[in-house]
């Protein structure tokens, strides 16, 4: 066996940084956990294991009507935008390049590029205006922007799959008489299903987890779960934070898990 | 002239999304330029009337009772914090970030992906329930200061909360996923062949560090750099949350002109400033990173 010292991808001190990284990047989160179970009233005392701060976040009337709009919101925008984003993924790969091909991967790629509280000031003054004009200040602002901002998330998954599919299967299909809707429902779209499905994770995550342009954007009393956290961290914060901190981070590492098992199929 | 039917289709397939965008993001971006060269209202919104005023109010202020022009130093305050805080952040993920990547691309191929899950989980958990984590850990009576105390370090809990340096450690936390990601791919492409051939030249370690590994990784340094600066430099809910009232970003501030502060203008020309600043450091890492591609075709 060869010598440790003698290894060619050994460098001094790294593997001590990294883990001492990877131990600080979890300390707080799993503190964070620790503390959701604490039976008494303050974030930064023990006071014993108890599931009371669930039960007080489970019942309290602001919490639930904040999870249900973040679903609705997160389903509503992840359906619209992967559904988008697949069209626009069809149009943009496997195909030659056309004029206003670059316009396209801009746009669509451009939430990603532009500061997000830029974007929230922009949407608050359109919004506003609109608002105003038509009387209307239901839900439909935020599903539009965040279906707005989770195309980018959508479209980057749907278009690697695309680009890593077998041609040949949809002119196989062509050759034996299939038409264009035919060759798309039964052969292109069960092989682009795993992308989709990553895409519209992707999304939801995204969704569920945005802040500052549902800040912005939402009308009184349109509380989702992040701006709802965001308001108690102002007031004097209990582990009812905590709480629902721990089940957001359960379900997002489901998704994920979810999202490394239909991405990896592939190989 | 006729577009050619592929082309054709291509516009036809992704207008519905293009139509979404234009309405739920990169129309209204219009708007705030715009805003950006009116009068604020009285009480919010504005007056439709063309002045640069707002422009003007960025950099410098009038004194309202001689109208003696001075440089806006609280707004240069607000704009040199933000930059400061957001390149201390970039160089601090990257010192940290770059023997993490490396860590794991030198890890056996069946452990890499473990170690890839126990970062990409940071990378997607809420951006407002890490900063809330760290903020447990910073408060007085968090883990840092009992653990400085208990090790004796300190005799009283340190202030850290509500300061600078609460915000640069919560942004250098909250933003480090985003730095080791593309660092790792570039250092997984690297061809560790070129190492054993810099050592068989007597090269030290030091040596195949600076002048082999960090050249050829360079557009994954540079990914990883403007991944972690430009939501630094945008930041809102971290410094919000860490830094108090008093220690605001450029995120924050404009945020004040569209509540407290009631001057839409002023708010909306920020806004169009820090886009340009943004903007212009992707256009230097498209730049930097195209022509290095060249380079190695």
């Amino acid at each position: 066996m060869r010598d440790r010292k003698f290894s060619i991808t050994r460098m001094p001190g790294f593997a001590t940084v990294a883990i001492a990284a990877f131990v600080l990047l979890y300390v707080p989160i799993v503190t964070m956990v620790i503390y959701s179970f604490n039976a008494s009233d303050s974030v930064a005392l023990w006071g014993g294991f108890s599931l009371r701060w669930y039960a007080i976040a489970w019942e309290n009337e602001f919490v639930q009507q904040a999870t249900i709009r973040s679903l609705v919101i997160a389903v509503s925008a992840a359906l619209i935008a992967s559904v988008l984003a697949t069209l626009a993924a069809l149009g943009t790969t496997r195909r030659p390049s056309f004029k206003g091909q670059t316009l396209i991967y801009v746009m669509i790629n451009q939430p990603l590029m532009v500061p997000e509280i830029v974007t929230a000031v922009a949407l608050l003054i359109f919004f506003a205006g609109i608002k105003v004009a038509t009387g209307y200040t239901g839900l439909l602002y935020l599903i539009i922007a965040h279906a707005a901002f989770c195309v980018p998330f959508a479209y980057l998954p749907i278009r690697a799959r695309l680009e890593g599919m077998d041609l040949t299967l949809e002119r196989a299909a062509a050759d034996l008489y299939a038409t264009p809707f035919q060759t798309f429902r039964r052969v292109t779209l069960p092989l682009l299903a795993p992308g989709i499905a990553a895409g519209a994770m992707l999304s939801f995550v995204i969704s569920l987890d945005d802040v500052i342009i549902t800040e912005f954007v939402k009308s009184a009393g349109q509380d989702t779960l992040p701006t709802y956290m965001l308001g108690q961290l102002r007031r004097a914060v209990t582990p009812e934070v905590n709480a629902i901190s721990t089940a957001l981070l359960v379900l997002t590492v489901l998704l994920l898990t979810a999202f490394f098992l239909l991405t990896r199929k592939r190989d | 002239m006729a577009m050619p039917k592929h082309a054709r289709d291509g516009w036809l397939l992704s207008i519905p999304a293009l139509i979404l965008l234009a309405f739920g993001a990169a129309g209204p971006l219009l708007i705030v330029f715009i805003y950006a060269f009116l009068e604020p209202g009285d009480f919010s919104g504005v007056v439709w009337n063309f002045t640069t005023e707002a422009w003007f109010r960025v950099f410098f202020e009038r004194d309202i009772f001689d109208g003696t022009v001075s440089m806006a130093d609280a707004h240069l305050t607000i704009f040199w914090r933000s930059v400061k805080l957001s390149l201390l952040t970039t160089l601090i993920t990257f010192l940290i970030g770059f023997p993490m990547a490396w860590f794991i691309a030198t890890q056996p191929p069946n452990r890499r992906p473990a170690w890839l899950f126990l970062i990409t989980i940071p990378f997607w958990t809420n951006l407002l329930i890490r900063t809330f984590a760290i903020l447990e850990v910073l408060r007085n009576q968090g883990l840092l200061n009992s653990f400085l105390l208990w090790l004796g370090v300190i005799d009283q809990p340190l202030q850290i909360l509500y300061t600078d340096n609460a915000v640069l450690i919560g942004m250098a936390y909250v933003y480090l996923p985003l730095m080791v990601l593309p660092l790792f791919a570039a250092i997984d492409r690297f061809d560790f062949r070129l190492i054993e051939a810099s050592y068989d030249l007597y090269a030290s370690r030091w040596q195949v560090l600076r002048r082999i590994i960090l050249p050829i990784t360079r557009p994954g340094i540079v990914a990883g750099s403007i991944l972690v600066f430009v939501p630094s430099l945008g930041a809102y809910v971290t410094p919000r949350i860490l830094g108090g009232g008093k220690n605001m970003m450029v995120g924050n501030f404009i945020e004040l002109q569209f509540g407290q502060g009631r001057n839409w203008p002023l708010g909306a020309a920020l806004s169009m400033l820090l886009l340009v600043i943004v903007l212009v450091a992707l256009l230097a890492y498209v730049r930097v990173t195209s022509g290095s591609e060249r380079r190695d075709a």
